[in-house]
Formats: structure tokens, C-alpha cells, sequence
């Protein structure tokens, strides 16, 4: 049965009408790391949505903390539903980082975590130095651009904020594309080592 | 009562079904008016900063200062607002260009930054700060994660582009972390001399 308003239909077959407006940021799916090896989203399993459905998805991860100390958190693209996480990327990193102390801060170009033409994991942090101390966790923004066109590379831009473990506050700016024209339909995350101990994981659509 | 259709539920308990609605939640607009500071306090004035959400978001529209090249800041509280004192850690930087054209560059701030200071964190931090001329104002955004957890530090982001006293257009980036394992349950802004003379600061939540 529909519900309809003065001549517009509100809820009809388990959806909103068209004509509802919404925002348009939707929630798909949480992920919850528990001394996790890898957190992955792949298009059409446990409710996931990672295709033509949405202009652009968004990747948020709080308080991504680790298993082991001095690690990096990373990602992955895969082309065939999760199978394989080896697209090749080419990328830049931008650090700003400062330390308690006061001893160094600066900003610069990172060479020790682009890619270029690689199929290695992304980084989100920097110099595998992410910290285990209690407190300690990684925050980021991962935008990425129309991951099912079959005519386009894939482009991401992620900003992410880090505790490192040497005590320096991290502020790191990945981008770059998966170097594909093939449709990304699934992505993963892990740490280069040891499990991803907690954190929540959103997966958002961008309009649509 | 629920309603369902098809078998999926699209109201439940007071609330639209996840995947229904949309995830950024409209929660407070603070407009300026010559306004010495603006704050936002969990539970007061309808304002919500707990853990309903687990990242708020704050955008900036129009922000004027009363006093020419001042910089616009903010700090945290763990007391609903009795003090807004919160050690952080926090880098800075900057890029701008002239309107003459004549000067242009990224750099790091470090005027800017802190190093476990309990001080305000400047936003508009980069090469001066925002003009107070009648167009001249700073428009932005600052992230704010999980503010209520009591196991991790407080880590927030943020990116404003100013016009400023000296016909600079400057991108700034300021990012860090509140170096408390309390929870944050206020935020207050102010400029570092003089009023707010006009704008707005929105709050959101994100589901």
C-alpha cells in the first residue's frame, strides 16, 4: 500500500517516491574493526552499494587504531568484486606534521608513500608510523569519483589526521587515481601489519 | 508504530530508516552579530555534541571581523563550557596568492600551530589574517571526531580560505588533536582580537 500526500506519493514498494526530497548523503554501511585483519566494501554483498548508483562515494574512518605499533593504514581498489585488491595507482602525499615537543613541524612532500604505477595498498598515514598507545588512532575523508565508469581512471582524494607514535599530531593529503577503466567495485582496508585492533568504518553515496 | 512497505521499514521508533534519509543532521546555526564569541554547548540551546554522531561538522559562511587582520579561532571544552582550555597538538599551513599577482607560495605556519598549547587554534591562520574591508570574510569547514569518546585523543580538520587585510586569498589547512581522553562537549569560537561582526557557523552531525 502507498502512502500518498495531497497528490504526491510519499512510500511506495519499500521506498521513498521520487518526489521526497532527501538529503543526499546517504549511510550504506558501517564496518566495525575488532582485531580485524582487513575491513572490505564490495558492491552487492551485506547490503553494500559501490556502483552507478551514486555520483561519488565517501569513506569515513574514526578512530582507526592498530594492532601493532608503527604501521601504516591503507587501501585497496579491486575490479572483480573483492577477488583481487591490486589496482595499479598512481598517487601524490602532502604531510604536515608537528610534534608535542615543539621540536619539529613542517610541511612537505612525502616520497615515502606515493605510488606510481603501483598495485601496492595505499597508504592514508605516513612513514608506517602509525601509534598503538591507547589514545592514539587515525581519522579520515576518502572521496572517491565515480568508481563504476568504464570510460574514466578512478580518482580519490582522502584527507586524513593521525597520532603518531613518536608523538607528533600528522595531517596527511593522499590523492591520485586507479589507473583503470574497468569499474572499481569494491575497496579494502587493512593495516601493512598486524590487525586493525578498533575503529568504525562509513560508507556513504554522494548524491545519485 | 511502524511503518513498513514491502517489508522494509521506513519509520520505526521516531526515526527514518537507515538508508531512507539523508546522514548529515542540520543541528544549530549561530549567526554573528558583533558577537565577542559563539558557542556551541551539548544540551543547551538545542544544541547536540555527543555521541549521537560520531564526526560533527562545522561550516563557516561569511565570517567578518570587526578588526582588520585577526584570525579566526576556535577551542574545546570538557566541561560544557565553564573553560575552553583543552590541550592540542596541531600543525598549520598555508597557501596564498596576490591580487597584484606579485607573491605566491605554500608554507608552513608555524606562528600558528601548538605544541600541547591549551590556547585558542587558529583557523585563518596563513599570511595575516582575515580583512575586515566590507567584502573581505573567511568561509570554511572544521570536522570534529567522535568528541565523546573517553579511550581516544580528539582529532579535528579543518580548511578555510580567507581574503585578507592585505588582498591575499589564502587556503588554510589546520588539522590536530585535543590531547584529552575526556569528552568534548563544547566548542567556541572567536576572532584573536575584536568581534565576530557577521556571519554564521552551522553544526551538523553525521550518522
Amino acid at each position: 500500500m502507498a502512502v500518498v500526500s495531497n497528490g504526491t506519493t510519499i512510500i511506495d514498494a519499500g521506498a521513498l517516491g521520487s518526489g521526497v526530497a532527501t538529503g543526499k548523503m546517504i549511510l550504506i554501511k558501517t564496518l566495525t574493526a575488532s582485531g580485524s585483519g582487513t575491513l572490505s566494501f564490495v558492491d552487492g554483498a551485506d547490503s553494500v552499494v559501490l556502483d552507478d548508483t551514486y555520483d561519488s562515494y565517501v569513506f569515513k574512518i574514526i578512530n582507526a587504531h592498530p594492532g601493532t605499533d608503527d604501521v601504516n593504514f591503507t587501501f585497496n581498489f579491486s575490479i572483480d568484486g573483492g577477488s583481487n585488491y591490486n589496482v595499479t595507482k598512481t598517487t601524490t602525499v602532502v604531510n604536515a606534521y608537528h610534534k608535542e615537543d615543539n621540536s619539529e613541524a613542517a610541511v612537505a612532500y612525502n616520497t615515502y608513500d606515493d605510488l606510481a604505477q603501483s598495485t601496492a595498498y595505499q597508504s592514508l598515514s605516513s612513514f608506517g608510523q602509525m601509534g598503538i598507545d591507547n589514545d592514539q588512532s587515525l581519522c579520515s575523508i576518502i572521496h572517491l569519483y565515480n568508481p563504476s565508469s568504464t570510460v574514466f581512471v578512478k580518482h580519490f582524494i582522502a584527507t586524513s589526521q593521525f597520532y603518531q607514535a613518536e608523538d607528533r599530531s600528522n595531517n596527511v593529503f593522499t590523492s591520485g587515481y586507479g589507473n583503470t577503466t574497468s569499474a572499481v567495485n569494491a575497496v579494502q582496508f587493512k593495516m601493512n601489519s598486524g590487525n586493525i585492533d578498533s575503529g568504525v568504518i562509513k560508507l556513504y553515496g554522494i548524491g545519485g | 508504530m511502524g511503518l513498513i512497505s514491502a517489508a522494509s521499514t521506513i519509520f520505526d521508533a521516531g526515526s527514518m530508516s537507515a538508508g531512507f534519509g539523508g546522514s548529515m543532521t542540520f543541528i544549530k546555526k549561530l549567526t554573528a552579530s558583533s558577537s565577542g564569541t559563539l558557542s556551541f554547548v551539548d544540551g543547551a540551546s538545542s544544541v547536540v555534541l555527543d555521541n549521537t554522531y560520531k564526526e560533527y561538522l562545522f561550516t563557516f559562511k561569511n565570517i567578518h571581523p570587526a578588526t582588520d587582520d585577526t584570525k579566526f579561532q576556535f577551542n574545546l571544552s570538557i566541561d560544557t563550557g565553564s573553560n575552553y582550555n583543552v590541550a592540542k597538538t596541531s600543525t598549520a599551513f598555508v597557501a596564498y596568492n596576490a591580487e597584484a599577482d606579485n607573491d605566491r607560495a605554500i608554507e608552513y605556519s608555524p606562528g600558528e600551530d601548538l605544541a600541547q598549547g591549551t590556547g585558542f587554534q587558529s583557523i585563518s591562520s596563513g599570511y595575516g589574517g582575515v580583512g575586515a574591508d566590507n567584502d573581505q570574510n573567511m568561509g570554511g569547514y572544521l570536522h570534529l571526531f567522535n568528541p565523546s569518546s573517553t579511550t581516544f585523543v580528539k582529532h579535528f580538520i579543518a580548511r578555510v580560505n580567507n581574503s585578507n587585510q592585505i588582498n591575499f586569498s589564502a587556503d588554510n589547512h589546520c588539522a590536530g588533536y585535543g590531547n584529552t581522553t575526556s569528552a568534548i562537549d563544547a566548542v567556541q569560537f572567536k576572532m584573536t582580537s575584536g568581534n565576530i561582526d557577521a556571519g554564521d557557523i552551522c553544526l551538523y552531525g553525521i550518522a
